[in-house]
């Protein structure tokens, strides 16, 4: 049942010097569906992929309005990364009424990362089993931010968490640097094609289940779905031919591959919602 | 007599009165609210550009006047209110909702009262202009028309009589135009201003339809 | 941060809290003001803002500390210059201090606007008045941030508002006219210009308020910062005192 006898609760350090809570919350991140965030000079954006646990339930959200000039998207547990949401609105709300201005990013970013913290450290708590991309705005310009369970987070250029995100993160890697100068319709581009490349082999991206967000100097936290979606979708079908290419599949797999060595061996990925624990057991 | 103690003169109030009026009037599918732009405090004009109307939504619109205190904390208040109901319900509140919530932001200091006067001017969930008026404790109820703040004792009786047609015999009741409506406002601010050292220097007019809000400016004595 | 708060009655002579109230009550609240400054003057000129305050902290009518300086740079974009109680005055310094401290601990290059710190002081101001512990207090504060200048005030009760030009106390009633008269016949004034209208109001108060002194500063703030320049001398000029009987 056990891994080791140093995993029972966050508290307790293994031989090696890890954590092996903390090490398995983020796991979690990569169980649900993927999101990308990039940005331009002038633009953030973040694109998710949104899953149905069956053809009788809705799609679930993906991505928070937080602020006038902050969006975030989650990876993992919803309900985690609804509570730190609500964490957020809250600490930006502040900042407007005592400070009359918007949050600074870095700083929102931090506070949410002390409070994920905590439950690192003490006993008889878990951590956050959610990955947030949190794209902003601010005074010193567009930001993109990662999180993870382990309260670490990140200031990136680019970035993709989720299921099978490693080859939305080869992807953008390779594009790294046409996106400084991108327009706001090429960056969502280059975040759809990302986003494609973490599909089940299965599906493929559609207005039901691709929200976007976009987030920018001036202008209103804007969140698309659905109808408000398909531009962008029959843009990127026509300038890329469609499906994905042979060369991009076989990048894909050996991706996969390299996954599986990295991190302990996942069920294959399922669309349906979070895995069954068994997947830790290995 | 240890417990006797003389009574205390109170130097010092928590309360000041900065003036200034509001007033809003309903039509059948606008509503118009104005107030005055002049901030005073005792004898002394602090400032002449100083509207006390705020916009809440796309078709609503809070007139608050009395003490600039309460009135600057209020708003602060409900415009985080109305940010989370946005994250909650992803809809803008209707002017209905606002009043009721108005109305308890407003009782949740009933023993030590938000100074100020409140209207609230918009269009209602049908799309009808609604006016609602409130006490500084929250009480409040919808109406056609009402005047509120420094110089409603005086506006209101005018309203009253060319609005509410009270006190006339033989008129005819013809639904309210909004050229009508922004004429009376002009008319009856520019009377109080004559009068009332605490109302003058402009008016704000806010006038609201389907279509939002437009603003028009009208000045005011500034003695 | 430690904005609010009652603070508790060590002060052996009772300076600041009513005997009465302290004995029953165990917490002091500043029930007038103590040693106090008189008038600030603020104007916002084409590019940039001016602030002027006199270097007097009087107790009561007694002209006591001649060179206090009323003008607090806050940071490189924002000035703040209080009148009324002095005391008060420096523990709003103080706490504008830890703001800093606390907004610059996280290295991450920003820092606020005067907008800013004036909704934040007018946070304060209106919070205190709230729990009955007034800090006594009206500040003017100037900044320049986005190539625009800025100028509000805040009182004890936080009553706040912005204009181009603001005077407190007195300065109310003498200063004020004269300024509002200049800005609207030259909006747009040079700051030489500015400082001659500064000096003008501070000698005319000088002529006419009896808690104001003949020495001041005066903090000008533009793309370049903050400079506090000070303190100058008002002469005045005093030649119809001759023709007043039992002058000599």
């Amino acid at each position: 049942m056990f891994r080791n006898q140093y995993d029972n609760d966050v508290a307790t350090w293994s031989p090696q010097g890890r954590l092996h809570q903390i090490e398995y919350a983020m796991e979690a991140v990569k169980q649900g569906s993927a999101t990308v965030g990039l940005k331009s000079k002038t633009h953030v954006i973040l694109v998710a992929l949104k899953r149905s646990t069956s053809d009788l339930s809705s799609y679930q959200k993906k991505i928070y309005p937080v602020d006038d000039h902050v969006g975030v998207s989650i990876a993992g547990l919803t309900a985690d990364g609804r509570l730190l949401c609500k964490f957020m609105r809250t600490e930006c709300l502040n900042s407007r009424y005592v400070f009359n201005s918007a949050l600074p990013v870095s700083r929102l970013v931090s506070s949410v990362g002390n409070k994920m913290q905590y439950c690192t450290q003490f006993y008889g708590r878990r951590p956050y089993g959610v990955g947030m991309l949190i794209a902003g705005y601010d005074l010193q310009g567009p930001h993109l931010y990662q999180t993870c369970p382990s309260s670490d987070y990140y200031d990136c250029k680019c970035m993709a968490i989720g299921a099978r995100s490693q080859s939305a993160r080869t992807y953008l890697e390779r594009k790294l640097d046409s996106f400084p100068d991108a327009s706001l319709d090429e960056l969502i581009g280059h975040g759809l094609l990302a986003l494609r490349e973490c599909l089940p082999s299965d599906s493929e991206l559609t207005s039901k289940n691709v929200s976007i967000c976009v987030v920018s100097a001036n202008k209103k936290l804007d969140i698309m779905d659905d109808d408000r979606v398909q531009p962008y979708l029959d843009q990127m079908d026509n300038t890329k031919g469609g499906r994905r290419q042979d060369q991009e599949e076989e990048q894909r797999a050996a991706d996969d591959m390299q996954t599986e060595q990295e991190g302990q061996p996942l069920e294959p990925p399922s669309d349906q919602g979070r895995t069954d624990e068994d997947s830790m057991e290995h | 007599m240890e417990d006797y103690r003389a009574p205390v003169e109170v130097q010092w109030s928590p309360y000041s009165w900065n003036g200034g009026t509001v007033l809003a009037v309903s039509g059948e599918d606008f509503s118009v609210i104005a107030s005055d732009t002049r901030l005073s405090e005792g004898f002394q004009i602090y400032s002449r550009d100083f509207p006390k109307t705020y916009q809440l939504g796309d078709n609503v619109v809070l007139g608050s006047c009395g003490f600039q205190g309460d009135v600057t904390t209020l708003n602060k208040v409900i415009e985080a209110q109305l940010k989370i109901y946005d994250h909650i319900y992803q809809k803008k509140m209707s002017c209905e909702s606002l009043a009721q919530l108005l109305s308890t932001i407003l009782y949740t200091r009933r023993f030590f009262p938000y100074y100020t006067y409140n209207i609230l001017a918009g269009l209602d969930s049908k799309g009808k202009g609604c006016v609602f008026s409130f006490d500084p404790i929250g009480s409040y109820e919808r109406e056609v028309y009402r005047a509120g703040g420094s110089a409603s004792s005086m506006l209101q009786p005018l309203l009253d009589n060319q609005i509410g047609l009270l006190n006339q015999t033989g008129v005819e009741k013809k639904p309210l135009s909004v050229e009508k409506a922004v004429q009376l406002v002009t008319d009856v601010f520019t009377s109080a201003a004559e009068r009332d050292i605490y109302t003058g220097d402009g008016i704000r007019i806010n006038i609201i339809s389907a279509d939002g809000v437009d603003i028009k400016e009208v000045p005011l004595r500034r003695d | 941060m430690a904005t609010d708060g009652f603070y508790l009655t060590s002060d052996p002579l009772g300076a600041k809290c009513d005997k009465k109230e302290t004995t029953n009550m165990a917490i002091g609240r500043t029930l007038r003001p103590i040693v106090t400054g008189s008038s600030v003057l603020g104007i916002t000129f084409s590019d940039g803002v001016m602030l002027a305050a006199d270097t007097l902290g009087s107790y009561g009518s007694l002209a006591r500390y001649r060179d206090l300086s009323r003008l607090l740079k806050v940071n490189d974009t924002t000035v703040a210059a209080g009148s009324g109680d002095y005391a008060d005055f420096q523990y709003i310094a103080r706490l504008f201090e830890s703001l800093n401290i606390e907004s610059d601990s996280y290295c991450d290059g920003h820092s606020y606007t005067p907008r800013s710190f004036y909704s934040w002081l007018t946070r304060v101001m209106y919070n205190r008045r709230t729990k009955i512990n007034p800090l006594w207090n009206t500040v003017i504060m100037g900044g320049y941030h986005d190539n625009k200048p800025f100028l509000g005030v805040v009182n004890s009760l936080g009553v706040s508002f912005e204009a181009p030009t603001l005077a407190t106390g007195f300065g109310g009633y003498i200063a004020q006219p004269l300024m509002r008269d200049a800005y609207e016949k030259n909006p747009s004034m040079s700051k030489e210009e500015a400082q001659k209208l500064l000096e003008k109001c501070m000698t005319v108060l000088y002529y006419r308020d009896a808690r104001s002194w003949n020495k001041y500063e005066i903090a000008t703030i533009t793309t370049d910062g903050v400079t506090i320049t000070g303190p100058m001398k008002l002469e005045g000029n005093w030649e119809v005192a001759n023709y007043v009987r039992g002058y000599d």
